[in-house]
């Protein structure tokens, strides 16, 4: 026992399965990523930033029901609604603090015709405060621009619901 | 004129030697973090320049541009020489590096004794940085510092005794075509082994990175150190610890010569195989530091007076003894 430990020590056999190992890590696949030029892969659950969606013809989803409102554990969303002159009830003001937001996905939960959603976006950092009070046109805008990816992941997630 | 001419000469040559040894250790703190992120499965540094090669020039540039803090209760004078001191003492050692078997800029007849005295004296840079700063950290890394590379060097020196009774001659280039033949890391490979484990500690690098034990001492001697004063301590550093792969490569790797003196070999240049021995020395320096943890002092210190004192000098003996028995000893 003793005899075998020294001549381990002696022919320091640790240290050359040590530099062994290193070498064979070496040349495996890395796997940190470039950041800003590569990306990692994300779940098409993954919830970023908001987003308030349309129907294909251009009429807003969100009736106003303030379901996400009321289910909002960080009371970040505040909602105010009004008559349109066609008889439907529509947001006048729609309201995100993204900074009371905690990202729970309750609001996307809640609601039942698809409207607030939260997209694949998570590089939505800004230089101000005031910049992360998302209103409803940033929350429209940021549902036209993500359209595509965002109809796509509701496809993609609804067949595990 | 004539000295004029001369002087002109001299500084052209020291150029051609520094400038590419400065070089090559902004080159080599790229390959130290690359290696050691490629072990970890990381991509390492390979953002400026191509995979990253300019990332020391980079580095460089950001501590020219930062401020230069000096402690008000520090020894200003000393504190600003230390990084210098310990800068030029690792430049000037390279002058008795012989690169081919006239590429060599000082080819004195003591060579090895002039490398050993001038890596002797580096400890001098730390000491004085430390002690200068007049901070608790600093001073117990310079003190550790001290330690370390003072018990050290009694195995180097033992070491390179074994070298130097198989060459008979303190010359450098006489100890390269000493190992025509057979390069020396065959006959002494556990000296070659001690040295390497040694030169370790004689640099500071992990598993004996003691002195800037970041958990323990903050960064060590460095810590009171900013801007270029830092890069300097840096750079000195690094060029220590490419100028011990140096000495391990001229030592016991055969310096300049080729591998083997048949065809397609003997066409690289001398400097090129010296190169590429101090590259492969800077390779294994840089795989330890991701490997292993960081010695205990008490270890260390065992370690290089219990065990690597007494065997490096029982290998002495043996050396001897087995050269005379032989008829062996060289003789000029």
């Amino acid at each position: 026992m003793k005899i075998s430990r020294l001549i381990k020590t002696i022919f320091m056999t640790d240290f050359v399965g040590g530099i062994y190992m290193a070498l064979k890590e070496f040349f495996k696949p890395k796997k940190t990523i470039n950041y800003p030029f590569e990306k990692g892969k994300i779940s098409p659950r993954f919830r970023g930033e908001h987003a308030l969606r349309k129907y294909p013809n251009g009429e807003e989803r969100c009736i106003a029901c303030k379901l996400c409102e009321a289910v909002c554990p960080a009371q970040a969303i505040t909602i105010e609604s009004a008559q349109r002159e066609d008889g439907s009830r529509k947001t006048t003001r729609y309201d995100i603090d993204m900074m009371k937001c905690i990202y729970c996905g309750l609001c996307e939960e809640s609601c039942p015709v698809d409207a607030i959603v939260q997209g694949p976006n998570f590089e939505f950092s800004t230089e101000t405060r005031e910049e992360l009070y998302y209103t409803k046109e940033k929350l429209l805008d940021n549902g036209d621009r993500w359209e595509n990816i965002l109809d796509a992941n509701i496809k993609a997630d609804n067949i595990h619901r | 004129m004539d000295y004029l001419s001369i002087i002109f000469e001299q500084v052209y040559k020291i150029l051609f030697l520094l400038v590419p040894v400065l070089v090559s250790v902004a080159m080599i703190v790229w390959l130290d973090r690359r290696v050691w992120a490629f072990v970890q499965k990381r991509q390492g540094p390979n953002v400026v320049g191509p995979f990253g090669l300019l990332q020391s020039l980079a580095d460089a540039l950001k501590y020219i541009f930062k401020e230069m803090i000096i402690p008000s209760s520090s020894n200003k004078v000393i504190f600003i020489l230390a990084p210098i001191v310990t800068m030029t003492l690792a430049l000037i050692a390279w002058a008795v590096i012989p690169f081919g078997a006239t590429q060599v800029l000082a080819d004195i007849n003591v060579g090895i004794l002039y490398l050993f005295a001038v890596s002797s004296l580096g400890v001098y840079g730390i000491i004085m940085g430390g002690w200068a700063s007049n901070s608790k950290y600093p001073f117990l890394g310079a003190i550790r510092s001290a330690a370390q590379m003072v018990s050290y060097e009694v195995s180097i020196g033992v070491i390179i005794i074994n070298v130097l009774l198989c060459v008979g001659s303190l010359n450098l280039n006489d100890i390269v075509i000493a190992q025509q033949n057979l390069w020396f890391v065959i006959p002494l490979f556990p000296m070659f082994v001690i040295f390497f484990i040694s030169a370790l500690a004689e640099t500071n690098r992990p598993p004996f990175d003691l002195p800037e034990a970041e958990a323990e001492l903050v960064a060590g001697y460095q810590t009171e150190y900013s801007g270029m004063m830092y890069a300097m301590f840096w750079l000195g550093e690094y060029a220590n610890i490419l100028l011990m792969c140096a000495m391990g490569a001229v030592l016991f790797l055969g310096g300049w010569l080729s591998p083997l003196e048949i065809y397609p070999f003997t066409l690289v240049p001398g400097a090129m195989w010296l190169i590429l021995k101090i590259l492969f020395l800077f390779f294994l320096f840089a795989l330890v530091k991701a490997i292993v943890p960081r010695y205990r002092y008490d270890q260390l210190m065992r370690l290089g007076w219990k065990v690597f004192l007494p065997f490096s000098l029982i290998w002495v003996v043996l050396t001897a003894s087995f050269l005379f028995y032989f008829n062996l000893l060289p003789v000029n």
